[in-house]
């Protein structure tokens, strides 16, 4: 009980200590916030300065240029850019239809119990590391795209010079399918809070009205979500545009321009993930770093364009989590 | 009025249940089939030798990795001790003092920003910041690249987190005369306790299986990690040269390597995610 009335005493007179402290813990606090606009700015400080070498030497060229050559060090980074936006596009042109219908089913369709179940499943897939989509991807799908997939492919399609070349399994297809599958329950995960935001009246009114499930979920869901899903989608290019380690391991890691989606390719990230270790001469590390800042430039345009484009619809949806 | 015949759309509305349908089952199925393939092919890897050995050349067999479980272990361990209280901070200050601040939505939406940018070019950064200049890889630069991509997400989440706490709580602390830092470290962490370790959990799976930042930063070593200032030995990295190899006993490794890893990212997730059901209800 003495001790009781003891500390009560003491914060009066320790006031001015408490004080100093909340002063203290207040800096301390706005130095860690500050702590990320700092780290922000220091990576793209970082970058520029270190490429410095690569872009008095290549200027803009270096975009162009296909050529990648470490013994003459000439530099272009026109097949890594090429490489990502490629896969990248396939992923989306897979995921987004995909995710959708997955979200439909989740919202519309599935009862309670197997929707949540599926959901918990999709959720799962997001969590697996991109080095387990890598191994997966190597040595069980990349065999199964030669064996089923791509003979498949060339016999229906292979009028197209996209699919032709021998079905070797790795490149820049399989990559784009796995890239696909990792963004997947991202979108389809922003996708079904999308649609579950869509109020109930609303849609009954249209069932009402005699509508079937597709026709609500065309004309009233899907067009009531249209601005949220195109930020899902944002997120998911976001997301599947720097991915490393998968793509690394399935790309084939070629600094070649192919018309063939079976050739291997690279990607910028897959470019950094194979040689940077390797890189000694200056000017190689520096053309290295360059493409980084390529990627990075890239990646926060996008990031940019998602978080004002969500945030003026009022929706916040963290980008990884 | 136009009477439109109920038939083709009940058909349309068929064809696509089903194919939303196939569309689920086919994530259900991918999940499946890599669960099963990592599943059987690591555990025909795992042995005592796995966990308690060093690598050993291709070809002899009774190699381990018992030095990358303990170096991934350490880079991690010390990843998260920077990451998460500078996190915990920032979050703090988003959700406490710079919620209305222009500071605070600049923060916020660097902190957005931040949470996207490929792993890979934090492992960049930190190259260039700490690699670079001493001339050698080192496990510290491995760790300060995860805690560079922790930090931003353990801030979003702890101001999340923060932000479902009433504020007659707050109110009440500080009416009794609490200092702000107490009310917000004794009484207001308390309340949302869970939620903060949800965050942390989530954030601590999302490092423990990265790969790209740990490629240029720590690099990978055959042997025990005796000091940090040195390459490290770490198991994702491990996986990326194992797997590249073209030795079969050290593609078996790699997939032993990548049964655990997996093991221990999906139980942190499932145990996050099922505590962040609980705080929501």
């Amino acid at each position: 009980m003495v001790q009781r009335v003891n500390k009560t005493i003491r914060p009066i007179k320790n006031q001015n200590i408490q004080k100093k402290a909340d002063r203290v813990f207040h800096w301390l606090t706005a130095l860690s916030a500050l702590l990320i606009l700092a780290l922000m700015i220091g990576i793209f400080w970082e970058l520029l300065s270190n490429s410095r070498l690569a872009i008095q030497k290549f200027g803009f060229k270096f975009l162009v240029s296909e050529v990648w050559n470490p013994v003459t060090q000439e530099f272009g980074a026109a097949s890594s850019i090429y490489g990502t936006l490629v896969s990248t596009a396939i992923a989306l042109l897979l995921a987004v239809p995909l995710s959708l219908a997955i979200a439909v089913f989740l919202v519309e369709l599935a009862p309670p119990a197997i929707s949540r179940l599926v959901g918990y499943a999709i959720e799962l897939l997001a969590a697996i590391p991109s080095i387990i989509f890598g191994m997966w991807g190597l040595f069980v799908f990349a065999p199964f795209m030669a064996e089923h997939i791509q003979p498949g492919l060339s016999k229906a399609l292979g009028f197209l010079p996209l699919f032709q070349g021998p079905p070797m399994g790795i490149g820049m297809l399989t990559a784009g399918i796995i890239l696909a599958l990792m963004i997947l329950p991202f979108i389809s995960a922003v996708a079904r809070d999308v649609f579950r935001m869509v109020p109930a009246v609303v849609k009954e009114s249209a069932y009402g009205l005699g509508s079937t499930t597709w026709e609500v979920t065309r004309k009233v869901t899907i067009s009531y979500g249209l601005r949220g899903l195109l930020g899902a989608a944002f997120l998911g290019l976001g997301r599947a545009i720097g991915e490393t380690m998968a793509v690394t391991f399935v790309i084939g890691n070629d600094h070649t321009i192919s018309k063939s989606l079976f050739s291997p390719a690279n990607s910028i990230a897959s470019t950094l993930a194979n040689e940077f270790a390797e890189a000694s001469e200056p000017l190689y590390l520096s053309a290295l770093v360059k493409l980084g800042l390529v990627l990075f430039a890239i990646t926060i345009l996008i990031q940019i364009i998602a978080q004002l484009w969500l945030k003026k619809i009022g929706q916040s949806f963290g980008g990884s989590l | 009025m136009i009477v439109r015949s109920a038939i083709p759309r009940k058909m349309v509305d068929f064809g696509v249940k089903v194919i939303s349908s196939l569309a689920a089952l086919l994530g259900i199925t991918i999940l499946a089939w890599i669960l099963y393939e990592v599943i059987k092919r690591g555990a025909a890897a795992l042995n005592w030798s796995f966990f308690i050995h060093l690598p050993t050349p291709p070809g002899l067999t009774g190699g381990g990795v018992a030095n990358a479980i303990l170096g991934t272990s350490i880079i991690t361990l010390l990843a998260t001790l920077a990451g998460v209280p500078t996190g915990l901070l920032a979050g703090i200050y988003l959700a406490e003092f710079g919620q209305h601040s222009r500071i605070g939505s600049l923060v916020r939406f660097t902190s957005n920003v931040m949470m996207g940018i490929p792993s890979i070019i934090v492992g960049l950064f930190i190259y260039t910041l700490l690699v670079l200049p001493k001339h050698h890889f080192s496990g510290y630069a491995g760790s300060a690249a995860l805690a560079v991509i922790m930090l931003p997400i353990v801030a979003r989440t702890t101001e999340d987190m923060l932000r479902l706490v009433p504020n007659a709580l707050r109110e009440s602390a500080l009416a009794l005369g609490a200092p702000r830092w107490k009310t917000t470290l004794q009484v207001v962490f308390r309340a949302a306790k869970t939620g903060l370790i949800t965050g942390v959990l989530l954030a601590i799976a999302r490092v423990s299986g990265e790969t790209a930042p740990l490629l240029f930063t720590a690099l990978n070593s055959p042997y025990w990690p005796r000091s940090l200032n040195q390459p490290t030995a770490n198991l994702t990295v491990t996986i990326f040269n194992y797997a590249m190899s073209p030795y079969t006993d050290w593609q078996e490794i790699a997939w032993g390597a990548s049964l655990l890893i997996m093991s221990a990212v999906l139980v942190l997730t499932v145990v996050a995610r099922f505590a962040l059901k609980e705080v929501k209800k």
